[in-house]
């Protein structure tokens, strides 16, 4: 029977949610269900996998995976998918997902799609582009296994209650194969709440001129009180703040309440990122900006001077009671 | 040290692209310039030559008009380009992309290839792997910060919650966030230069690949308008500071 496999990045906590997200979808298309989990912790992850819909869980706990960057993990997941054959093979839009997707591809010698919001069957999936705002159907072609790079949060993670096979992987990774080597790992403190679990998340771009003004949002995200500051790609590129409170594309996907975009024109690279926000407020100077498009509440407007009037004015409420 | 960077000609980053009647994006008769993401590539394969000596080669693959891209580079200080050109390659998908890129680079030695994180027009952001796959060269991805000496090369991954430094021998692919370097604006010097560095015009054929190699797994089936939610309310003035403190309390936000 035709197999789809998702590839299941695994963390310190267990499975990324991720893996559970494509795990519920994969099981609706009506084929076999399987987890690939590579990496210390994966063994230990197949109870959720299960959970969500894998019925084999291809699991190795070795330090290689975590240890070499993609390759070794692309190497073992060749092998695999020679031996066994599935249809397709899922992963996450992650940085991990698409080093060990992309190497894959050269070896499998098979088609791979990038950003699809949805697998509609085993040989096509669905994509958005132009900053969302066209729809494309795409036929997927030539050897399987056909490879798919899902959009995060493109569907809702719920657990079933199965139960999963451990196929243990016994792939010989070769030492010139081990490299490159991930030799330090970097925590940059955030303070505040977590971008994916804020209620309110207020993000920058460009419009904001330079790297002092992003203090302001950080103050309004203080009056408010449990919100979250996020920021376009082209301010993290300018170094005004760390690549972990990117939102869109290349960084964090986000479904908050209420998603505030300060001096943001609305970029496909951002926009993909926060369009699923359950309430949008743009702030910009130019009454073009694609943003708007998107906003439930424009304002017109120069950022600089609305901003510290809104962080006077809800400090002035707080203070009344 | 030779550096090998990619370079990528995308319709005008500020404007929307056009889809032809075959369901393409036109690459041609259209405004373009070399991909953004590629300037940073191209500036980091710079500063690589100039702390170590060595020249930088721009390789790209595309229409005729993708030239501009190649003399964007040039004008900016690359010395020398490779562009590959072929009918064949229109509608190209990523594969059929890695594989002609791959053969192009892989005609002579080098010691450093630089990209792009995902190209502009494109998203895909795959490419680079998949070269380095075919190629058989380590890749360290999302570098934010570039180091190179004696024969290894070492970077600073952007990574959700910080950043992992990786180490890899050379030969290496490293694609690059625009973190890692500022690119620099090309001179009238350099402009006039860009003219009469030496670019070479490749065909499908002259790498020893067929059009079977290239024939794309993908097909675009649709391209349909999305579902757009009616436009929202637009405020300006001195009202809108109200007008957002009320929507906030709607939310139950504040």
């Amino acid at each position: 029977m035709a197999t789809i496999w998702v590839y299941a990045e695994i963390g310190t906590e267990g499975p990324a949610g991720s893996a559970l997200e494509l795990l519920t979808k994969a099981r609706t298309l009506g084929g076999d269900v399987a987890a690939v989990a590579l990496g210390p912790g994966a063994t230990a992850s197949a109870g959720p996998l299960a959970e969500h819909g894998a019925t084999t869980v291809y699991a190795s706990d070795e330090p290689v995976y975590g240890e070499v960057v993609g390759r070794a993990a692309a190497h073992a997941l060749g092998e695999l998918a020679r031996q066994h054959r599935p249809a397709m093979i899922w992963f996450p839009t992650s940085h991990e997902g698409r080093d060990v997707a992309g190497r894959l591809q050269a070896i499998t010698g098979s088609t791979l799609m990038s950003n699809a919001s949805d697998v509609v069957a085993l040989d096509r999936a669905v994509t958005q582009i132009y900053g969302d705002s066209h729809v494309v159907e795409v036929a997927l072609e030539g050897p399987e296994p056909r490879l798919v790079l899902v959009r995060p949060k493109s569907f809702v993670a719920e657990p079933t209650g199965g139960t999963a096979t451990v196929v243990p992987v016994e792939v010989e990774v070769p030492d010139d194969l081990r490299t490159p080597r991930r030799v330090e790992r970097h925590e940059e403190a955030a303070s505040g709440p977590k971008l994916e679990e804020a209620r309110v998340v207020i993000s920058g771009g460009r419009g904001l001129q330079e790297q002092a003004n992003f203090a302001l949002l950080d103050r309004l995200a203080e009056a408010i009180g449990g919100a979250a500051v996020g920021a376009t790609r082209a301010v993290v590129d300018a170094g005004w703040v760390p690549y972990s409170q990117q939102v869109g594309q290349t960084g964090k996907t986000v479904k908050p309440d209420v998603y505030l975009a300060v001096g943001i024109s609305g970029a496909t690279q951002h926009v993909v990122g926060m369009k699923g926000s359950r309430r949008i407020v743009a702030i910009n100077k130019d009454p073009q900006a694609p943003i708007f498009a998107l906003a439930d509440l424009g304002v017109v407007g120069d950022a600089l001077s609305l901003v510290p009037r809104l962080i006077d004015e809800i400090a002035r409420r707080k203070a009344a009671g | 040290m030779d550096v090998v960077v990619l370079v990528k000609y995308v319709p005008d980053p500020a404007g929307t692209p056009k889809i032809g009647e075959d369901l393409l994006v036109q690459r041609e008769g259209t405004d373009g310039s070399l991909d953004p993401g590629d300037e940073y590539a191209v500036e980091a394969g710079l500063q690589v030559v100039e702390a170590h000596g060595g020249e930088v080669t721009l390789v790209s693959m595309g229409p005729e008009v993708a030239m501009g891209a190649v003399r964007k580079g040039l004008s900016m200080g690359a010395h020398q380009g490779t562009l590959v050109t072929d009918p064949a390659l229109r509608g190209a998908d990523t594969l059929a992309t890695a594989r002609v890129l791959a053969a192009a680079i892989g005609r002579r030695p080098f010691d450093l290839l630089l990209t792009g994180v995902e190209s502009t027009d494109g998203y895909s952001g795959t490419l680079p792997m998949a070269v380095a796959e075919l190629l058989g060269v380590p890749a360290l991805t999302f570098a934010r910060r570039i180091e190179v000496e004696a024969g290894a090369v070492r970077v600073e991954r952007q990574t959700d919650l910080g950043y992992d430094v990786l180490e890899g021998r050379l030969p290496a692919l490293v694609s690059v966030t625009g973190s890692a370097a500022e690119p620099r604006y090309a001179t009238l010097k350099g402009i006039m230069a860009s003219k009469t560095k030496p670019v070479e015009q490749l065909a499908l054929a002259d790498l020893g690949l067929s059009p079977a190699d290239v024939t794309p797994a993908q097909r675009v089936l649709s391209v349909t308008p999305a579902a757009v939610k009616g436009p929202g309310e637009i405020v300006e003035g001195d009202a809108a500071v109200e007008r957002i403190l009320a929507f906030l309390a709607e939310a139950k936000v504040i």
